[in-house]
């Protein structure tokens, strides 16, 4: 199958809706392309697992590759491979629940769509990348959609919010940037195969591995360059928020891992690093988090913690590690994208989010509610939701490291979880549960729309909460090859 | 090559019949068009003139460039001519600088370079005065006659010395007598200086934002587009052919003075409000970027500044564009008048959005390449302390050009700029900017070709 689609298909959908009139229109074509991405994803899956069965054990699947810049030997190279394919099975998932929770948005709706459609070409684009050329121009693609939606149709202090998310963005970039041209100017090649065949010099690698590794890490709110994850999501609408936690702040996890293939060396090196930062990460947001009141600001601070999940697992850097960091990922992926259609669902009716405003939800939308509890107990790790799979890999993976320091991070960040529930359970309790106001007492529970898209996510999350192996069949051989390859380079040296 | 001559020459001619100026201006568009094709035709290379005047498939191509950005200005300023009693006069005025330009680039000697450099800059200043009733214009023409007289004698004081030390001004024979002796490095700073003046990298930049608020738009982005790529071009040939023997010397020079501009630039584009002179800093401190590329002295630094330079055209024209038909049908210059013009003009927002971020360097508009490669090819050297400092500064340039893109969507006003009527031509020349700003980066033929036809150190 070729690639490309999954980068032409947003394209398409982006033109069509700007020749669309009238809303009904430009939500239809939009849906129909989100449901096309999705059907495009299952179709992949399916041709992955196909081509895996009869005994194709390449690392990367349906590879191409096309000369793009011949002079500087850049590349248009795209294949997936098992962490790929899942990224990209959660992006469509996230961009029709993102839709359909936006089915009533009448403010320049024509934009708004035009911009989330574009936001996730750039997400599929990064995801299929071998090229880190190609990999660096996705990542950036879908800077300027995020800016635009939180500054025009966000809510607070929104346009500074926007400034300050796309500025931290374009510095985490800048850095990959300088990152990438010292791996470009020692290898001569952009391409992560290639570069992953003739290994990178360890002087090299432990020069240029904190450029891109913090760069990315901007990405994906490793401390101490997390500050724009709150404003941002809060200030961000509805669509946008679960774009932002479910996609792109997975584009950073997504890019840590890669790199950290890329220069093991460096990474073991720095790991201490890298594990102590996650460690802080977790801990700090999930204390922050007990002191907010606002929902939003509630689920943004918890995905500092829950993607601090991810770091360490990569910074671990053993197999189990990697693989939970990589189903956290789409564990978090889907439950923060359903925390946040939840939230925006009881805010469009209630108009506060303040937690002390709102009260018995339970009796007035019990749908919502439903989901909403859904979302806080998949975050605060229960059994049979996709939260405690990917925790408790991460903390079986961290365990193997038997040093002490190693086990100190690990046992901090797993003491965090008592934390996550104190939150989740606060929340829950004030909003969810008891009298409800009389105000409350009268609003309407979810629409089909609504209803449509939470179900999906919380499909998801219950796939991967009661049958783990299905997704761990989906990326071990990936992470094995990526072990390998460590394993390998390390030899080498 | 000659062709390209002769036309400017029955260009002057023709003007001389008095006709009504949306005529004359629709000729001239078209002769600048036939100009521009005649140009992609003839690629032939030869020397004339004893080796004074050169033409190979590089130097063509970097005149079709200037001939394309002059055909786009003229598109663009048909609103602001439409009213003027003095076209022919601007179009002699800008014409002649153009073909001063066309002698510089091809020159091959100091001499014919100082000469194209004159014939180039002494209209420009008439030019500059070309808002007759407002004494900002006037200001503006006096600021730029005095600082490029200034410059000037700083670069002929520099030609001399190179003649002194070497005994020669032709270009082919000068680099076997280029030693690196002191005389002969104060004659390339005073030279460097002269050059920086031109193109205005700081320390030398503190006319530009003045000439650039005073001057008629058409001016402006003349000398912020054409004028700049002119002598950038002519820098490049004159580092990579004439002074190779002390590259090291200059690529220290090249260094200081592309980190100083980038952040100069930056730290006071933040501070505009006026549109014209918020561009200004913004070209200083992409000049500051094109610097950091020269810098690399391979053959993709000079590709990846040609590159740059024809996305430039593109992206700061079609800024310029907006800001133009704005300026002359609004008459509204500032950035705060911006606010909430989403509103009343939505395509003109989105040229002029598209244009920012191309500068800002966001994909996947063409600035995004262009700036990347630039970087790229100063990233040859290893000096990563450099290409950190130019990355970060671009987060800087990118908060700025946000600030535009805020104001534009994002702020409220009670009084927008109400719906403007673009005419039919400038709009055109917007398409074709835009249209150039998404394909020449995508499209990796443009920069394969420039490529093939570069020259390195």
């Amino acid at each position: 199958m070729n690639l490309t689609l999954l980068i032409l298909l947003p394209l398409i959908t982006a033109a069509l809706i700007l020749l669309a009139k009238g809303l009904q229109q430009i939500r239809v074509i939009g849906l129909t392309g989100a449901i096309a991405q999705l059907g495009l994803a299952g179709w992949l899956l399916k041709l992955f697992i196909a081509e895996r069965a009869a005994g194709n054990n390449a690392t990367h699947l349906f590879e191409s590759n096309q000369t793009w810049f011949k002079a500087l030997n850049i590349n248009y190279h795209i294949g997936i491979d098992g962490i790929s394919l899942a990224m990209i099975l959660l992006t469509s998932v996230i961009v029709v629940a993102g839709i359909l929770v936006s089915w009533s948005m009448d403010k320049l709706s024509k934009e708004y769509f035009f911009l989330l459609v574009l936001l996730s070409m750039g997400a599929y684009g990064f995801f299929i990348s071998l090229d880190l050329f190609t990999l660096f121009f996705f990542l950036e693609v879908a800077v300027i959609p995020k800016f635009l939606l939180i500054g025009i149709w966000g809510s607070g202090d929104k346009t500074k919010s926007a400034m300050k998310l796309a500025l931290m963005l374009m510095g985490g970039s800048a850095l990959v940037m300088v990152g990438l041209f010292g791996v470009y100017y020692n290898t001569h090649t952009f391409d992560i195969v290639q570069i992953t065949q003739q290994g990178i010099p360890v002087a090299i690698q432990k020069f240029f591995f904190p450029f891109a590794f913090l760069g990315f890490g901007v990405f994906a709110a490793l401390f101490p360059f997390h500050t724009w994850v709150p404003d941002g999501h809060a200030s961000a609408p509805t669509a946008a928020s679960m774009f932002l936690a479910g996609i792109s702040m997975k584009l950073g996890g997504y890019g840590c891992l890669r790199i950290v293939a890329l220069m093991p060396d460096a990474a073991h090196t720095y790991s201490w690093i890298i594990i102590t930062l996650a460690t802080i990460a977790i801990i700090y947001g999930a204390f922050a988090t007990m002191m907010q009141t606002d929902l939003k600001y509630i689920n943004a601070y918890s995905s500092i913690s829950h993607c601090g999940f991810v770091i360490l697992g990569i910074g671990m850097m053993n197999k189990t590690s990697i693989n939970g960091a990589v189903i956290q990922m789409v564990s978090h992926g889907l439950m923060t994208a359903l925390f946040f259609a939840a939230i925006g669902m009881i805010y469009s009716r209630t108009h506060t989010r303040i937690v002390t405003q709102l009260g018995g939800l339970l009796k007035a939308m019990p749908f919502i509610s439903t989901v909403f509890v859904i979302a806080g107990l998949c975050s605060l790790g229960l059994p049979g939701f996709s939260g405690f799979v990917a925790e408790m890999t991460v903390f079986m993976g961290s365990w193997q490291n038997s040093d002490g320091a190693y086990r100190l991070a690990t046992i901090l960040s797993g003491a965090s979880i008592v934390v996550t529930a104190v939150y989740i359970l606060r929340a829950t309790g004030r909003a969810i549960m008891g009298p409800i106001s009389d105000e409350h007492s009268i609003l309407t529970d979810a629409t089909w729309n609504e209803k449509l898209a939470a179900v999906l996510l919380i499909v998801g999350i219950l796939i991967i909460g009661l049958a783990p192996f299905l997704i761990n069949h989906l990326i071990m051989p990936s992470t094995d090859a990526i072990m390998v390859q460590m394993g390998k380079v390390i030899a080498v040296k | 090559m000659a062709l390209s001559i002769l036309i400017f020459l029955l260009l002057f001619i023709k003007l001389g019949k008095d006709r009504s100026n949306e005529s004359i201006l629709n000729f001239i568009n078209i002769a600048l068009l036939i100009n521009l094709g005649t140009g992609l035709y003839s690629n032939e290379t030869g020397i004339l003139f004893n080796g004074m005047f050169n033409t190979n498939a590089l130097i063509v191509f970097e005149k079709d460039l200037l001939n394309l950005a002059a055909l786009i200005i003229s598109m663009q300023s048909y609103a602001w001519l439409r009213n003027s009693k003095h076209v022919i006069e601007f179009y002699l005025l800008i014409l002649t600088s153009l073909l001063g330009m066309f002698f510089m680039i091809s020159s091959g000697n100091l001499l014919m370079f100082y000469l194209g450099l004159e014939m180039s800059t002494i209209p420009l200043a008439a030019a500059a005065n070309f808002d007759l009733t407002k004494r900002k214009s006037s200001e503006a023409a006096m600021k730029l006659i005095l600082s490029s007289a200034f410059s000037s004698a700083i670069l002929l004081l520099g030609i001399s010395f190179l003649y002194g030390t070497t005994g020669t001004i032709t270009f082919s024979i000068l680099t076997a007598h280029i030693n690196g002796n002191p005389l002969q490095l104060f004659a390339f700073i005073l030279l460097i200086s002269g050059f920086a003046f031109k193109i205005s990298a700081v320390p030398f930049h503190l006319w530009t934002a003045d000439v650039y608020e005073g001057s008629p738009v058409a001016v402006t982005s003349f000398l912020s587009v054409i004028s700049k790529a002119a002598v950038l071009f002519t820098l490049v040939n004159i580092l990579y052919k004439v002074f190779t023997p002390i590259a090291s010397t200059w690529y220290l020079v090249l260094v200081v003075l592309a980190a100083a501009t980038i952040l100069i630039g930056n730290l006071f584009a933040i501070r505009q409000d006026n549109f014209k002179r918020f561009l200004a800093f913004s070209s200083i401190a992409q000049v500051g970027f094109i610097l950091i590329g020269i810098s690399g002295s391979s053959q993709s630094g000079s590709a990846s500044l040609i590159y740059f330079i024809l996305i430039y055209i593109f992206s700061n024209l079609a800024a310029f564009g907006v800001v133009s038909v704005v300026s002359a049908l609004a008459d509204k210059e500032n950035i705060s008048d911006f606010k909430g013009f989403y509103k009343t003009n939505p395509i003109l927002s989105w040229v002029l959005t598209i244009a920012l971020f191309s500068l800002a360097g966001v994909p996947p508009t063409a600035g995004f390449f262009g700036k990347l490669f630039l970087m790229m090819a100063g990233a040859a050297k290893g000096n990563y302390g450099l290409i950190t400092f130019a990355a970060l500064n671009m987060v800087i340039s990118f908060y700025y050009y946000l600030r535009v893109v805020k104001a534009i969507f994002m702020d409220e006003n009670p009084t927008p700029i109400q719906k403007i009527q673009v005419p039919t031509i400038s709009k055109i020349a917007m398409y074709i900017c835009v249209v150039g700003v998404i394909v020449t980066g995508l499209a990796s033929v443009v920069y394969n070709y420039i490529y093939s036809i570069s020259i390195g150190l």
